[in-house]
């Protein structure tokens, strides 16, 4: 193994692009006048500044990498997922039905069941698209974002009918489902809130790496994302992996959302929005998978980086009192500098193509050259 | 109540009501489709839109010219436009990816502006209802049709000129060739940089009017968040309609006269939790497609980048 | 292994990044017996003419009253992830404000976990009625139902075709109690009108809201009212075609001074007042408010551009007046 220069920046580039974008929002911070050193020590601090927030960063980048895993297995089959928000609705909502309708069990059956529970609803309800894409050639991006919607409607239908807290009737009735019994809780480490989930996040992660290059499913779905019609001509039946990845892909955002209601908020409550649940990972999902280069290793590495600045950032909000809105333009910014980015680690990866074609050529020349010399001294 | 979501008066406000849904879909979804015909997928559309419904929404609110707001609205498009093809086409990124950063940026460049500048709720007095001379007066037609603003017409009247810029001219098909086989176009000169740089910037000034045609035709407000997403069903919008105006035309007039009828059901007070009202037209959408069974295949080279060989 | 190379530098990287940072954080302010420090979780912005910019009005009123040498505040908006908003609460807490107020029923459960961790720091969360029994939290409500009443009346009184329209945003909570008491005012006051309700299922959606405005005003509504922060896509529909318009939560009236005629307003401040006064005196939570119509939280604000007929006035102030003394029952939430 060797690391070059050029192997580093590539490393340091996602970093390098992200302080671009925060100096032009230290730009911005000084228009609403604020002090930028004072904002970004508190981005910081926020995100890894204590025991605490490193632990707060892992809680928030925990959803992102499960919704990101499912995304690289589905960009491999050449398939974009834009669900992830409903199919963590799904995920959350069965995973809680569970939980409520058995309140007396062990923890130790119920957590996995509800988990369990949490991946396979989402997995139905990501292999409506992919399933619709295959019968019916309908594109997987109209019907993800349609089933999202149709998720949101879902949610504020059971939170405020069946699943509703029971002590929560009349009209004053706030839309949100009792708490879960406490032996459902996943494990923590106290004092913090971090919870299992991670570690069987990063788990995940490191199985699904597996799932895709050593096993025979994996290899096959990512040949359908390279090449469909030569798939086809090889045997793989296309369509089948189209609906397996989306349907992985759901599953994966459905147990984020599961795991999000037994790791971290216990109960659910709508506002009539995705996100107040989802805290848009299902989004910022695809954003840290493709940080990642669509490599479930790698989209660790990025749903911790982007998970400590959704985590500071909110942190610099409340230390420098600007309007939340500027967190939200600084992170469009951070998203587009870094993906923008991409561009220099493509050049300097051609770059050392070339440089070891040159170094191989160079070779060759060299002994065919030496060769020759012995030749003539013979 | 059945018999009441029928009669006559009804249906002619439910349909007028339809078109008018529609506008903003088909700015944005007609403006997009250009984009994705060449091979650029911007996700950016809803935060494109908030922008040009915040601009427009500033120029009338501070001045009350009309024209100004929609001016401006499709200059802040055009650049945000203009953004996005750099980053796509120039910087080669990622497409889908960059598309939500533009669009958190819209999101929160919008509102914090908003806050800056006007700071309070405000309504404004928007583009008023122009019945076009003689066709308005035909019953009910008229009505459904011809009593719109300036905007809602210009909506309509985008679709034909798409079709046409699309089918019967030279840029059309320059335009389908690079969506299709940017190499093959590349090689017989035409330049893919330059015609995506055009139809994405053209897909941008369209998002802004789109949010114009909101802020100061339709609602006469700004507040955060003003489009609600409406920009990601545009997108999903133009995937209805097969990368084809006309079909795109389609898909929103069905998507927005479900919308209209799902808030009638609920008026006249037919009992259906209001949830499950809210969600049909977006399962409906689905299920048109479906029975519809369209075979359109993606533009090729879709969401893909194309880096010439040097 | 190149791949994992790279990684292992990135992680050193942060690494280094978290430990230098932890070295040059600043001190967090220590406490001390200076001003009265407010810190308030609010769900939308500030600025959204309804629940959020009525919790900020109430910061500002009391700002005014005390001075800002003694009464500062800071507040986090838009925090609409619940997750997110925990942790804001969390850490304004740790940071010695005197009393944080999270302002949204989805925050119940959050202050539920975090307030026992602080029993130095006052807390207040609403709308709602439940402290949990935990001795540092504040609940307060509100009776919305009532100035929905008073609407109602007054709506009914000025209705000629027969119907009146209403947008609700999701049918639940604050804004369910206030429609329901609107439309028992005005069942109360003229049985025959059509009361046409309309919940468009979202709290941001302007143009559903505006829409269904439409819609009712084609189904023959002269009168309309709604609650939450969309409906300024009604309002304006209203103002366009002449509709009449009440409104809650806060003072619509700015939006359209030709057709709004009464606004219900939430003042927090009455509970503010009294919570930093209990504070003060050494008690920290415990005690539910609601503010009503009686004790002023809740008032009715008449739009001096409006032309109202004294006899209608008069039924919106006897129902207003019944409310308080009790001789008016509304039926709805207790009440």
């Amino acid at each position: 193994m060797r690391i070059s220069w050029s192997s580093i920046f590539d490393a340091l580039l996602p970093l390098i692009a992200t302080a671009a974008a925060l100096a032009i929002g230290a730009v911005m911070l000084v228009l609403l006048g604020a002090n930028p050193l004072v904002a970004y020590g508190a981005l910081i601090e926020g995100a890894f500044g204590s025991f605490n927030a490193v632990a707060d960063t892992i809680v928030k980048a925990t959803p992102l990498l499960l919704v990101g895993i499912g995304i690289c297995i589905a960009f491999r089959a050449g398939v974009i997922n834009i669900g992830g928000e409903g199919q963590m609705i799904l995920g959350g909502l069965s995973s809680i039905a569970m939980g409520l309708a058995f309140p007396n069990m062990p923890g130790i059956i119920m957590i996995p069941v509800a988990l369990l529970v949490g991946f396979a609803a989402g997995g139905l309800w990501g292999g409506i698209p992919g399933y619709l894409k295959a019968r019916f050639n309908v594109n997987e991006i109209l019907s993800t974002i349609m089933l999202n919607v149709i998720a949101v409607q879902l949610m504020n239908l059971l939170l405020r009918g069946p699943l509703i807290q029971p002590n929560q009737k009349g009209a004053a009735a706030i839309p949100q489902t009792a708490r879960l019994a406490v032996e459902y809780d996943l494990p923590r480490l106290i004092p913090t809130r971090l919870h299992l989930g991670a570690l069987i996040a990063v788990i995940l992660a490191v199985a699904v790496y597996f799932f895709l290059w050593r096993t025979t499913i994996g290899y096959r779905i990512r040949a359908v994302g390279l090449n469909a019609s030569a798939s086809r001509y090889a045997g793989i039946k296309v369509e089948r992996y189209i609906v397996l990845s989306l349907m992985l892909s759901g599953a994966f955002s459905g147990l984020a959302g599961a795991i999000q209601v037994y790791g971290v908020n216990h109960f659910m409550i709508t506002d009539g929005t995705a996100a107040s649940f989802t805290g848009s990972a299902g989004f910022n999902g695809i954003v840290a998978a493709l940080f990642g280069q669509l490599h479930p290793i790698g989209a660790i590495p990025a749903s911790f980086l982007f998970g400590a600045l959704l985590v500071g950032a909110n942190k610099l909000q409340r230390v420098v009192q600007v309007p939340a809105a500027l967190i939200t333009a600084l992170n469009g910014l951070v998203v587009v500098f870094v993906v923008s980015s991409e561009i220099w680690r493509r050049k300097n990866a051609r770059k050392r193509a070339i440089r070891e074609l040159e170094e191989k050529l160079a070779n060759v020349a060299h002994k065919s050259h030496s060769e020759g010399g012995d030749q003539n001294a013979g | 109540m059945l018999a009441d979501l029928f009669t006559g008066s009804v249906l002619i406000g439910l349909l007028a009501s339809g078109i008018r849904l529609a506008t903003p879909y088909l700015y944005a979804a007609i403006g997009e489709t250009f984009g994705q015909r060449s091979g650029v997928l911007n996700l950016g559309v809803d935060g494109i839109m908030l922008m040009g419904a915040f601009s427009a929404f500033y120029v009338v609110f501070k001045t009350g010219d009309l024209v100004g707001g929609v001016l401006l609205a499709m200059l802040v498009g055009l650049l945000m436009g203009l953004a996005m093809a750099f980053i796509s086409v120039t910087l080669n990124a990622e497409q889908g990816i960059s598309g939500i950063g533009v669009y958190l940026f819209g999101l929160g460049m919008s509102d914090l502006l908003f806050q800056k500048l006007i700071n309070n709720v405000q309504t404004v007095s928007g583009f008023p209802v122009a019945p076009i001379p003689f066709l308005s007066e035909i019953p009910v037609i008229g009505q459904i049709f011809f009593t719109h603003n300036v905007l809602v017409y210009g909506a309509y009247l985008l679709v034909p000129i798409a079709w046409f810029v699309l089918n019967k001219t030279t840029l059309g098909l320059k335009i389908k060739a690079v969506g299709e086989n940017p190499e093959a176009a590349d090689t017989l000169g035409v330049s893919v940089a330059k015609i995506r740089y055009l139809t994405v910037s053209m897909g941008g000034l369209l998002s802004g009017v789109a949010g114009a045609s909101l802020s100061i035709a339709l609602l006469n407000v700004f507040q955060f968040n003003l489009t609600n997403g409406l920009g990601f069903i545009a997108i999903a919008l133009v995937y209805f309609g097969g990368w084809r105006p006309t079909w795109v035309l389609m898909g929103s007039l069905i998507f927005s006269f479900v919308n209209a009828l799902q808030i009638w059901v609920q008026v006249v007070g037919i009992p259906i939790p209001s949830d499950i009202a809210v969600m049909t037209p977006y399962i409906l959408t689905i299920v048109v497609l479906v029975i519809s069974a369209q075979r359109v295949r993606p533009p090729s080279a879709l969401s893909k980048t194309y880096e010439r060989l040097e | 292994m190149k791949r994992f190379g790279k990684l292992v530098i990135f992680l050193v990287m942060v690494a280094m990044l978290s430990t230098a940072c932890a070295t040059a954080t600043p001190a967090a302010p220590a406490e001390s017996a200076g001003p009265f420090r407010v810190a308030v979780v609010t769900p939308s912005a500030i600025n959204d003419l309804a629940f959020s910019q009525s919790i900020y009005d109430a910061m500002v009123k009391i700002q005014g009253e005390m001075g800002e040498a003694n009464f500062q505040f800071v507040l986090s908006d838009g925090m609409f992830v619940v997750d997110d908003a925990a942790a804001a609460i969390r850490d304004y807490a740790s940071q010695g404000y005197n009393l944080v107020i999270a302002h949204g029923s989805q925050y119940g459960a959050a202050l539920q976990e975090i307030a026992p961790d602080f029993p130095n720091v006052s807390f207040a969360w609403g709308t709602a009625g439940d402290t949990f029994g935990i001795p540092n939290v504040f609940a307060y409500e509100a009776f919305s139902q009532e100035g929905g009443y008073v609407n109602g009346v007054l709506a009914a009184a000025l209705n000629e075709s027969g119907t009146i329209g209403v947008v609700g945003p999701v049918e639940v909570g604050d804004a369910k109690l206030y429609v329901d008491g609107f439309v028992a005012g005005v069942k109360a006051t003229n049985p025959d009108i059509t009361v046409n309700v309309n919940y468009i299922g979202s709290f941001g959606d302007v143009a559903l809201a505006s829409e269904a405005a439409q819609t009712h005003i084609g189904a023959g509504a002269d009168v309309m009212t709604g609650s939450a922060q969309m409906v300024v896509g009604a309002v304006g529909v209203a103002k366009e075609k002449g509709v009449l318009w009440f409104g809650t939560q806060a003072d619509q009236t700015s939006l359209a001074p030709e057709i709004v005629v009464a606004c219900q307003i939430y003042d927090w401040a009455v509970v503010v007042r009294d919570i930093i006064s209990l504070i003060q005196e050494g008690t920290l939570g415990g005690k539910a408010y609601a503010v009503s119509l009686q004790n002023e939280g809740l008032k009715m604000i008449y739009n001096p551009g409006f032309n109202l007929p004294a006899d209608v006035k008069a039924l919106g102030d006897a129902a207003t007046k019944g409310i308080i003394d009790g001789t008016v029952t509304i039926g709805v939430g207790g009440k």
